[in-house]
């Protein structure tokens, strides 16, 4: 192309085409980052995963000691005929979340329940769901023996009863 | 020459104001439009469509009440902090520890009325027909101004930080869980995923986005309160604007064309 001619019809076009695509592939790139953006790589929150001792400190019921800390109730029970360990003594982690829209129930000891003070569901000390608007019971958490013998419990992995997950090897653990 | 001439004669008030008295219909229609603020209204208004009984004004409360939040709430902004450390003990100061005290209350019963005359504006639009064409844009401006309003109230109720917003907003936002494809409880959840690793988790959904953490804590307290002072009343301003100029545009308050 001669200078003095300046621009062709089909070369500025194509210059066109060019500057768009690199300013729409900025622009979406830009986006991206700005979405990425949003979500933090370190979260400041208690890790999903954690020991809570050796099962013989347990008594028989509900502990919370890691309500507060984890949103988990450990139970020892002497029999969880819901998880098919009927007459099996062991130790269960519920989720301290209430399955109808996610506050956090009380543990009333005098009842023998939990009790959502936001809507009033009501749930049995297995977790199971038996008055108020909670669509299906507490869910339950993996619970495992560590090496060193303290109890780990693992919110990464969770056994929803309606799923009949509860009967899992680690939703439950014998002592 | 009096002294009303010789003002209006000086370089200053006529590079502001570039007409003369508006006593003549053409002064009065430049007054308008020469003006960036009045030119988003008509230059004439219809008898009908200044009647009380057929507007109940409610669009106009609706914006007057957006003037007060948007006034007490930067009154606000200069005392609060949006940390959990001090964000409910501020609230509580505001009220005892600050002369006019109401300022908070006033706040707070405007977005009650704002929401109520938010929704009573779309009822009024929608009994005299006003959504229909040549208005159906400005209907649809008005539905996502009626959901900025929505989400200003829903973002400011986290701000006192006291049990009721703590667990008003969990209840909230646990909607977002099931959100399709983007939410983690949501139908499709498990379709983006790469190998074994599923992209949308408790930690990556549209939920976490909103709360920045996997409960509502610090991270949504601080996220709520930048888009309740900063993000939100930015858009609705800008929709604002587009919403009353079309008003002019699309043949005036209501009324028929």
């Amino acid at each position: 192309m001669n200078p003095e001619e300046g621009p062709t019809r089909r070369g500025f076009f194509g210059n066109l085409f060019v500057a768009w695509a690199i300013f729409l592939a900025g622009v979406h790139f830009a986006g991206a980052g700005a979405v990425r953006f949003l979500f933090p790589n370190v979260l400041f929150e208690p890790p999903l995963s954690f020991k809570a001792g050796v099962p013989s400190a347990y008594a028989e019921g509900v502990d919370e000691s890691f309500k507060s800390s984890h949103a988990v109730w450990l139970v020892r029970t002497l029999s969880d005929p819901l998880s098919d360990r009927t007459g099996i003594e062991g130790m269960y982690a519920l989720s301290t979340t209430c399955t109808h829209l996610g506050c956090i129930p009380n543990w009333q000891s005098a009842d023998v329940k939990f009790k959502c003070p936001c809507h009033g569901s009501g749930f049995r000390m297995s977790g199971m769901n038996f008055e108020g608007p909670a669509p299906r019971p507490l869910e339950r958490f993996r619970i495992v023996r560590a090496d060193d013998g303290q109890i780990l419990v693992d919110k990464n992995q969770k056994y929803q009863w309606e799923k009949n997950q509860w009967t899992s090897a680690e939703a439950y653990l014998p002592v | 020459m009096g002294l009303k001439e010789k003002i209006a004669d000086t370089q200053i008030w006529r590079s502001i104001f570039r007409h003369g008295y508006p006593s003549t219909p053409r002064n009065r229609a430049l007054a308008a439009l020469s003006n960036v603020f009045l030119h988003l209204h008509p230059v004439k208004a219809r008898k009908s469509g200044i009647k009380l009984s057929f507007t109940w004004c409610m669009g106009g409360i609706t914006f007057f009440l957006f003037l007060l939040e948007t006034i007490t709430g930067v009154l606000l902004m200069f005392y609060y902090r949006p940390t959990i450390e001090y964000a409910y003990n501020d609230v509580i100061a505001m009220r005892e520890h600050v002369p006019f005290g109401i300022m908070r209350e006033l706040h707070r019963w405007g977005a009650h009325m704002m929401v109520l005359a938010v929704w009573l504006h779309m009822l009024r639009v929608f009994l005299t027909g006003s959504y229909k064409p040549p208005r159906e844009f400005n209907w649809n401006v008005g539905v996502i101004l009626l959901l900025l309003t929505l989400l200003l109230s829903f973002t400011g109720y986290l701000l006192p930080w006291d049990q009721l917003a703590i667990w008003a907003i969990t209840v909230g936002s646990n909607m977002a869980r099931a959100h399709p494809l983007i939410g983690h409880e949501g139908p499709g959840a498990s379709l983006l995923a790469v190998g074994d690793v599923n992209l949308v988790t408790p930690a990556s959904d549209i939920r976490f986005g909103l709360l920045a953490g996997r409960f509502v804590g610090a991270g949504a307290l601080l996220r709520f309160y930048v888009l309740h002072c900063v993000a939100f009343p930015l858009v609705a301003s800008l929709l604002m604007a587009v919403h009353f100029w079309r008003v002019r545009k699309d043949g005036g308050i209501s009324g028929p064309m």
